[in-house]
C-alpha cells in the first residue's frame, strides 16, 4: 500500500512543480494546490496506514489491540482547511493581479524591479 | 499565571474581534487599539520578569497531556520576544495615527495587524510543531492582505512573489512535520527533543534536519532562498513594511533558534559547518545586494537579509555567548531595523520619492529626523555606544572563541560595507543639494508629530540596549542557557 501512495505523492509534488514553473498565473495557483495536497497526501502516509480499524474508542470497551491513528487525520483535517482558505486567497490576488496588469505572465511582473 | 500564559494569544485575537466589528468608527477602533497594546504590553512584562528567575509557564489546551493534546509554553527566550513584539506593534499604531488615512482604518488596517500579533505571537509561545505550522498560517495569511493591502499595481506584484514564496515554504514545512511524525510519532516540541536526539545519525534525520532548515530559512531569509524579501518588502505602505521587517523574518529566526536547540543537544559538526557557511553567505550577498541599491526600501530590504546571516552565526558557534548574541542580535535588528523603515516612509512623505539621488538636504530641513536615522543606521552599522555594537562584539568574541575565523572575518567585513551604504543614504538624502522641488502639500513637522514621536522611542531604545548593553545581555545570556539546556524546559512541559 504505502508505495502506491508514495508514487502517488511524488506525482503530485512532481506535477505541481511542472505547474508552478509555468508563467501563466492561473497554472501557478493550480500548482500551489497540487502540491499543498501532495504535502497532506505525505503526512498521511507518514503517519502509517491502516485499513479498517476505528480511530475512536469508547472508554467502556477495552482499547482495541489494533487502531488506526487519529493524529494524522486531524494534521490533514486542519492541512485541507488551510490550505482551501489560502488557494481562495491566491484566487482572489490572482485575479486582481490580472485586472489591474493585464497580464497573466509571470514574467511580467518586473516593473517595481526595473524603476 | 497558569491561565495567563495563553493571554498573549486571547488579548491580540480579542482585540482584532472588537477592531472588526467596529470597522465603520475609527475611533472605536482607536480606542480598542490601545486598550489592546496597553495590556498585550503588561502581559509581556509580567512574564519577562517571572521568566527571568528562571519560571517556566505552560497550559495544555483541552487538559490532553502533554505529548498528545496542544502545549503553549513560555520561556524566556519567548518573552523576550513577546515583549518586543509588543512593543513594535505599539510603535506601529502611532506611527500610523499620522501616515495612514481613514480609509486605512475602515477597511480593516487594526484589525489584520491584530491578527498578524496574534499569528506572531502564537509562534513564540506554542511548544508544538504542528501548531507552529497553524500559526505560521495564521501569521501569513494575515500578512498577505497586508501586503496587497492598497491594491495597487507594485503591491499586487510584490505579493504575488512573497505569497507564493511563503507557501511553498509552509507546505515544505508541512511535509517535514509529516515525516518527522512517521519518524517518531510524536510533534510535541519537548517530547520530539527527547526521541529525536536519541535517534542515531541517520538518512531520515538529517532529511527532516534540512527540510526544516529550508522551511524556516525561506521565512527567514536564509541564502540561497531570499530572493522573496528584496522583491517585496519595498511595496507595502512603509508603517507596514517596517513592521514585517521587524517581525516576520524574525519568526522564521526564532523557529531556527528552537527547533535547532532542541533536536541537536550536543553540537552537531555537519549541521554546524552548514549553518556557518550558511551564515557567511546570507550576510555577504545581503550586503553586497543593498550597496548596489540606491532605492532605499531596496537598500534595507537587503540589510534585512544581511543581518539574519548575524543571528544565524550565532546559532552556529552553539556555545553560551553565541547564542546570547543571537538573541540580543534579534532584538536590537528588530528596533533598529524598523526604525529605518518608519523613517524612510516619512522621508517618502516630505520628498515624494524614495530614490536617495533624488532626495537630499533633510539635515537642514528636519534635524530630529536625521538624528533618528543617523542613531539606528550607525546602530544597524554597529558603532558604539549603540546597540549594534554590544550584538556585534557579542558575536565575534564567541566566534573567536569557537575558532570560527572565516566567518568572524565576513562578519568585520560585513559590518563595514553596512556603514558604506548607510553613509550612502546620508550622503544622498540628508547632505547635498535638494533634488526635488518642495511641494506645497508636503507635510510640516508638526502634522507628523506622532510619526516623529514613534520613531523617537525606537531610536532611544536603540541608545540604551547599547548603553545599558549589560544588563540586556545577561538576560539574553541566560536565555541562552536555558536554549543549549532543554531538560528542564523538557521536564516541565511532560511532567504535567
Amino acid at each position: 500500500m504505502e508505495w502506491l501512495f508514495a508514487i502517488l505523492v511524488g506525482g503530485l509534488y512532481s506535477a505541481g512543480l511542472y505547474l508552478m514553473l509555468q508563467r501563466n498565473m492561473f497554472k501557478l495557483v493550480l500548482g500551489m494546490c497540487l502540491i499543498s495536497h501532495g504535502a497532506n497526501l505525505l503526512i498521511f502516509t507518514a503517519g502509517g496506514l491502516t485499513r479498517n480499524l476505528p480511530p475512536i474508542f469508547s472508554e467502556a470497551n477495552s482499547i482495541p489491540a489494533q487502531m488506526t491513528d487519529p493524529l494524522p487525520q486531524a494534521f490533514v483535517l486542519t492541512a485541507i482547511v488551510i490550505s482551501f482558505g489560502v488557494t481562495a486567497f491566491l484566487l482572489v490576488l490572482v485575479h486582481r493581479t490580472h485586472k489591474i496588469l493585464n497580464t497573466d505572465d509571470v514574467d511580467d511582473l518586473i516593473k517595481t524591479d526595473l524603476q | 499565571m497558569k491561565t495567563l500564559v495563553i493571554f498573549p494569544i486571547i488579548i491580540p485575537l480579542l482585540t482584532a474581534s472588537f477592531c472588526l466589528v467596529s470597522y465603520k468608527t475609527p475611533r472605536l477602533q482607536w480606542l480598542f487599539t490601545w486598550f489592546g497594546n496597553l495590556s498585550y504590553f503588561i502581559v509581556a512584562l509580567i512574564f519577562l520578569q517571572a521568566t527571568y528567575q528562571g519560571n517556566y509557564y505552560s497550559i495544555q489546551i483541552g487538559n490532553w497531556e502533554a505529548p498528545f493534546g496542544i502545549t503553549i509554553v513560555i520561556d524566556l527566550f519567548s518573552s523576550i520576544m513577546l515583549l518586543i513584539t509588543s512593543i513594535l506593534v505599539f510603535c506601529s499604531f502611532l506611527y500610523s495615527l499620522t501616515m495612514s488615512s481613514k480609509e486605512e482604518f475602515r477597511s480593516g488596517y487594526p484589525s489584520l495587524i491584530f491578527f498578524l500579533m496574534m499569528g506572531v505571537s502564537g509562534a513564540f509561545t506554542t511548544g508544538d510543531l504542528f501548531n507552529l505550522y497553524v500559526w505560521f498560517e495564521v501569521m501569513l495569511m494575515s500578512s498577505f492582505v497586508l501586503m496587497a493591502f492598497g491594491g495597487e499595481q507594485q503591491q499586487l506584484e510584490g505579493s504575488i512573489k512573497y505569497v507564493i514564496l511563503n507557501l511553498i515554504s509552509s507546505a515544505i514545512f508541512l511535509a517535514s512535520t509529516g515525516i518527522l511524525y512517521g519518524m517518531v510519532g510524536t510533534v510535541n516540541l519537548a517530547d520530539l527533543s527527547i526521541k529525536f536526539s536519541i535517534i542515531e545519525y541517520n538518512y531520515p534525520k538529517l532529511i527532516v534536519s534540512s527540510l526544516l532548515l529550508i522551511a524556516f530559512g525561506i521565512k527567514a531569509g536564509l541564502f540561497p532562498l531570499y530572493f522573496w524579501l528584496p522583491a517585496s518588502y519595498h511595496t507595502p505602505p512603509p508603517g507596514i513594511s517596517a513592521l514585517f521587517s521587524g517581525l516576520l523574518t524574525k519568526v522564521g529566526m526564532y523557529s531556527i533558534i528552537r527547533t535547532f536547540t532542541l533536536f541537536y543537544k550536543e553540537v552537531d559538526i555537519p549541521i554546524q559547518n552548514t549553518l556557518l557557511i550558511i551564515a557567511g553567505m546570507t550576510m555577504l550577498i545581503g550586503v553586497l545586494g543593498a550597496v548596489s541599491q540606491n532605492e532605499i526600501r531596496r537598500i534595507l530590504s537587503f540589510h534585512i537579509i544581511s543581518q539574519i546571516g548575524y543571528m544565524l552565526m550565532g546559532l552556529a558557534l552553539w556555545s553560551v555567548m553565541g547564542i546570547a548574541g543571537a538573541v540580543y542580535f534579534i532584538v536590537h535588528n528588530i528596533v533598529a531595523k524598523s526604525n529605518l523603515f518608519f523613517i524612510s516612509g516619512i522621508i517618502n512623505k516630505k520628498t515624494g520619492r524614495y530614490h536617495i539621488k533624488s532626495q537630499g538636504n533633510l539635515y537642514q530641513e528636519s534635524p530630529i529626523l536625521s538624528i533618528c536615522f543617523l542613531c539606528s543606521a550607525l546602530s544597524l552599522a554597529g558603532l558604539p555606544p549603540l546597540s549594534g555594537f554590544v550584538g556585534k562584539l557579542t558575536l565575534i568574541i564567541a566566534g573567536i572563541h569557537s575558532k570560527a575565523y572565516i566567518t568572524v572575518f565576513i562578519s568585520i567585513v560585513v559590518s563595514f560595507l553596512t556603514l558604506f551604504s548607510m553613509t550612502k543614504i546620508w550622503i544622498y538624502t540628508f547632505w547635498g543639494t535638494p533634488h526635488y522641488k518642495k511641494e506645497a502639500s508636503s507635510e510640516s513637522d508638526k502634522n507628523l508629530f506622532f510619526a516623529y514621536s514613534a520613531i523617537i522611542i525606537l531610536a532611544l531604545l536603540t541608545a540604551s540596549l547599547g548603553i545599558f548593553g549589560e544588563i540586556f545581555l545577561n538576560i539574553s545570556e541566560k536565555s541562552a542557557q536555558e536554549l543549549l539546556q532543554p531538560l528542564t524546559y523538557i521536564e516541565k512541559i511532560m511532567e504535567y
